[in-house]
């Protein structure tokens, strides 16, 4: 069943930090399209299809979508209104 | 009775290495990929619309059933590099359902339940090389492989052989679709190893 291969946003963690450096499970995002505020652990995640896909966890919405070729990677985050960091 | 039609399969040699692609694996199973969670339409509120310049044309459930429908055995290729041999699909060429539609496009986006869309041009699509297919393996599709209804153009990769399809717009130019506008290729030919932009 499909929500067998549900993750949560933890699952992107290790990804976010070695593309970025940074610890991202703990920062907040903004859904664009229902305005949902979740951490980013908390986020929905699908690892199994051509890429990454994380969703809001309350509408559904594609927030991120991460590809990633042999030498490349495509990030698009633009389901997501804001992303906060802690410092 | 189903037409009965080997299909297109691209450059096809006899033996089944030339059946695999470059970079491609065979693989037995049948894996599930999804990008996200499975819908469940109802069937009598599952329809099918193909929307063009002029007014949209729709079937039901019912009546897309009654179309007249083919069985194919083809080999598909998904792009995460399975490629599984002698699938055999059951379903609605899109010749027959662009032979209810006047229109002069060049390409399509096909819809989906759960928002997915993927971009073809309509010569990939006609002449025996795509269907809308219902059945697999002689049961109905089931809905973690796309069912009611998925998208099959074999001679592409799968991604382009959209899951839980319900219609699609047919355009004058091509629209990337959802994995497309994001690295993936815009044509998809397992052939040419045509996975990401640039390829
Ligand atoms: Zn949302």
């Amino acid at each position: 069943m499909a929500d067998e291969r549900r993750l949560d946003g933890n699952a992107i963690g290790g990804l976010m930090l070695e593309l970025f450096g940074v610890e991202m499970t703990t920062a907040t995002g903004v859904c664009r399209t229902c305005g949902a505020a979740d951490l980013v652990a908390r986020l929905e995640v699908y690892m199994d299809a051509p890429g990454t896909i994380v969703r809001c966890a309350h509408c559904r919405a594609v927030l991120m979508r991460i590809v990633r070729a042999p030498e490349r990677t495509w990030l698009d985050f633009s389901g997501l209104r804001s992303i906060e960091l802690p410092r | 009775m189903p037409v009965i039609s080997r299909g297109f399969r691209g450059r096809r040699g006899e033996g089944p290495s030339d059946r695999i692609p470059p970079g491609q694996h065979r693989v037995d199973d049948f894996p599930v990929l999804s990008a996200g969670p499975t819908p469940h339409t109802p069937l009598e509120q599952w329809t099918f619309t193909i929307e063009s310049g002029a007014e949209p044309v729709t079937w039901t459930w019912d009546e897309f059933r009654a179309l007249p429908r083919e069985e194919v055995t083809v080999d598909i290729h998904c792009v995460t590099k399975w490629s599984k041999l002698d699938t055999v699909w059951e379903g609605v060429s899109l010749d027959t359902l662009l032979g209810h539609v006047e229109h002069d496009a060049s390409y399509l986006v096909a819809f989906c339940d759960g928002g997915y869309t993927t971009n073809l041009p309509l010569e990939h699509v006609t002449d025996g090389k795509a269907w809308v297919a219902y059945g697999y393996d002689g049961e109905p599709l089931e809905p973690e492989h796309g069912g009611p209804a998925r998208l099959l153009v074999p001679h592409l990769y799968f991604w382009k052989s959209a899951k839980w399809i319900r219609g699609f717009r047919l355009q004058d130019e091509d629209e990337p679709g959802f994995w497309e506008s994001n690295g993936y290729h815009l044509l998809g030919d397992p052939w040419q190893e045509q996975r990401y932009w640039g390829d």
